[in-house]
C-alpha cells in the first residue's frame, strides 16, 4: 500500500516536471512575430510580404475601425478556426494545432493594443 | 580446375571492392555532411519545440532527409543549387518593410555551396539513409490515379488558400513558404502527403498552418505538384 502511494506520488511529480515541456506558452508578440507577419506585415498594417498576388488583402491590425467592428469572441474563433469560420477568405487559415486557447487569448490582447481599439470602438 | 579457383576468386574480389566502394562513396557522405553541411544544417534532430529555437534555423533540417527528399532530385541539385526559399529559411531574417508591402531583402541571403558530381552522390547517398520519421511516410499511400484535373489551381488558391505563402509558378505567388512548383520532383509524394495532413508532425513549430484537407483533396494537391514539377521552368523563366 506505501509502496503503491510513493508510485502515485513519483508519478505525480514526473507528470509536473513533464507539463510545462509539453505546455510551453510563447508569447503572443513572439506568436505574432511568427506566424501572422508573414501576411499582416512587420508593422501589422496587412503589407506583409505575402500579400501581391492575393484575391483578398489580410486585414490591417492598426485599423481600429474595421477591428472595432469584430468581438474578441469572433476574433478568437478567426485565429483558431480560420477565416472560413465567420464567412471571410480561406486565405486566413485555422492555427488551431499551432496555438493554445490561452496564446489564442493572448493574441486577440495584443490585436487589440494594435489597433487601440476594443469592440464597438 | 585451376581456371575455376582463379576466376571465382577474380569474382570475390570484384565483389569485395564493389562492397567497398559503396561503403566508402557512403562514408565520404557522412564525412561531407560532418564537415561541410553541419554549420547550417541540423544532421541529427529533433526538430525545434520552440520559437527561439526555430528562428535560430539556418537552413532545412536534414535529419529526416531520406523520408523527405527524392535521392536523385538531391544529386543534381547539390551540383547546380538554386534558391527554393524565396524568403530564406525564417522570412523575418530577411525582410524590410516596402512601399506597397514588406519585401525581400536579397542583401541577407546567401547562395548554397556546390558539389562535384562525385560529392552530391555521395552526399545524396548518405542523406537518404536518414530516415527516422519513417512511420509517418509508412502510414501515406500516394494514389497517381487520382487526377487533380482543372482544379488544381484552384484547390492551391481559391479552396485552401496554400498560394498565400507558396509560389505555384516563379514570380507568382507568396513569399514566406518553399516555392511548390519544383515540389514534385524534389520531394517524395508521402512525404507531400504527410506533410500536407500534418506539418506539426514534422515540424512542431513551423509557420505552416494545419487546414485540415480531406484525403481525396491532399492526393489532388499532391498530383498538382507532381505535373507543376513536369514544366521546364527554366525555359519558361
Amino acid at each position: 500500500m506505501q509502496n503503491n502511494s510513493m508510485g502515485v506520488f513519483l508519478l505525480f511529480i514526473v507528470v509536473l516536471l513533464l507539463s510545462p515541456l509539453a505546455e510551453a506558452s510563447e508569447t503572443a508578440k513572439d506568436n505574432y512575430r511568427t506566424y501572422c507577419m508573414q501576411c499582416h506585415g512587420m508593422q501589422g498594417t496587412g503589407m506583409g510580404l505575402n500579400i501581391r498576388d492575393m484575391s483578398v488583402q489580410p486585414r490591417d491590425h492598426t485599423d481600429a475601425k474595421a477591428m472595432g467592428g469584430r468581438t474578441d469572441d469572433e476574433i478568437f474563433k478567426v485565429i483558431k478556426e480560420g477565416g472560413f469560420a465567420i464567412s471571410k477568405s480561406v486565405l486566413m487559415p485555422p492555427w488551431g494545432d499551432v496555438f493554445t486557447d490561452d496564446e489564442i487569448n493572448d493574441l486577440v490582447k495584443y490585436l487589440r493594443d494594435l489597433c487601440k481599439c476594443k469592440f464597438g470602438g | 580446375m585451376n581456371y575455376r579457383i582463379v576466376f571465382l576468386a577474380f569474382c570475390t574480389f570484384a565483389l569485395g571492392c564493389m562492397a567497398l566502394t559503396t561503403s566508402a562513396i557512403a562514408g565520404d557522405g557522412a564525412n561531407i555532411l560532418s564537415e561541410r553541411c553541419a554549420s547550417c544544417h541540423d544532421l541529427t534532430g529533433p526538430a525545434p519545440t520552440t520559437l527561439e529555437k526555430i528562428w535560430q534555423r539556418k537552413a532545412p533540417d536534414l535529419f529526416y532527409a531520406g523520408d523527405k527528399y527524392e535521392q536523385a532530385w538531391v544529386e543534381a541539385w547539390l551540383q547546380n543549387p538554386k534558391r527554393i526559399r524565396p524568403a530564406g529559411m525564417f522570412y523575418m531574417d530577411h525582410i524590410k518593410p516596402g512601399e506597397k508591402r514588406d519585401m525581400v531583402d536579397d542583401s541577407t541571403l546567401t547562395d548554397h555551396i556546390k558539389l562535384s558530381k562525385a560529392d552530391a552522390s555521395a552526399v545524396a547517398e548518405a542523406l537518404a539513409a536518414k530516415q527516422p520519421m519513417n512511420s509517418l511516410i509508412d502510414a501515406e499511400k500516394h494514389d497517381p490515379a487520382v487526377s487533380p484535373g482543372p482544379l488544381g489551381e484552384m484547390m492551391f488558391d481559391k479552396f485552401f488558400g496554400c498560394m498565400a505563402c507558396h509560389q505555384i509558378e516563379p514570380g507568382y505567388g507568396g513569399l514566406s513558404g518553399p516555392e511548390v512548383y519544383t515540389a514534385g520532383s524534389r520531394l517524395k509524394p508521402e512525404y507531400m502527403l504527410s506533410y500536407i495532413r500534418n506539418p506539426q508532425a514534422w515540424d512542431p513549430k513551423i509557420w505552416m498552418p494545419n487546414k485540415h484537407v480531406p484525403d481525396v483533396s491532399i492526393q489532388k494537391m499532391v498530383n498538382y505538384m507532381v505535373d507543376l514539377s513536369k514544366e521546364d521552368w527554366n525555359a519558361k523563366q
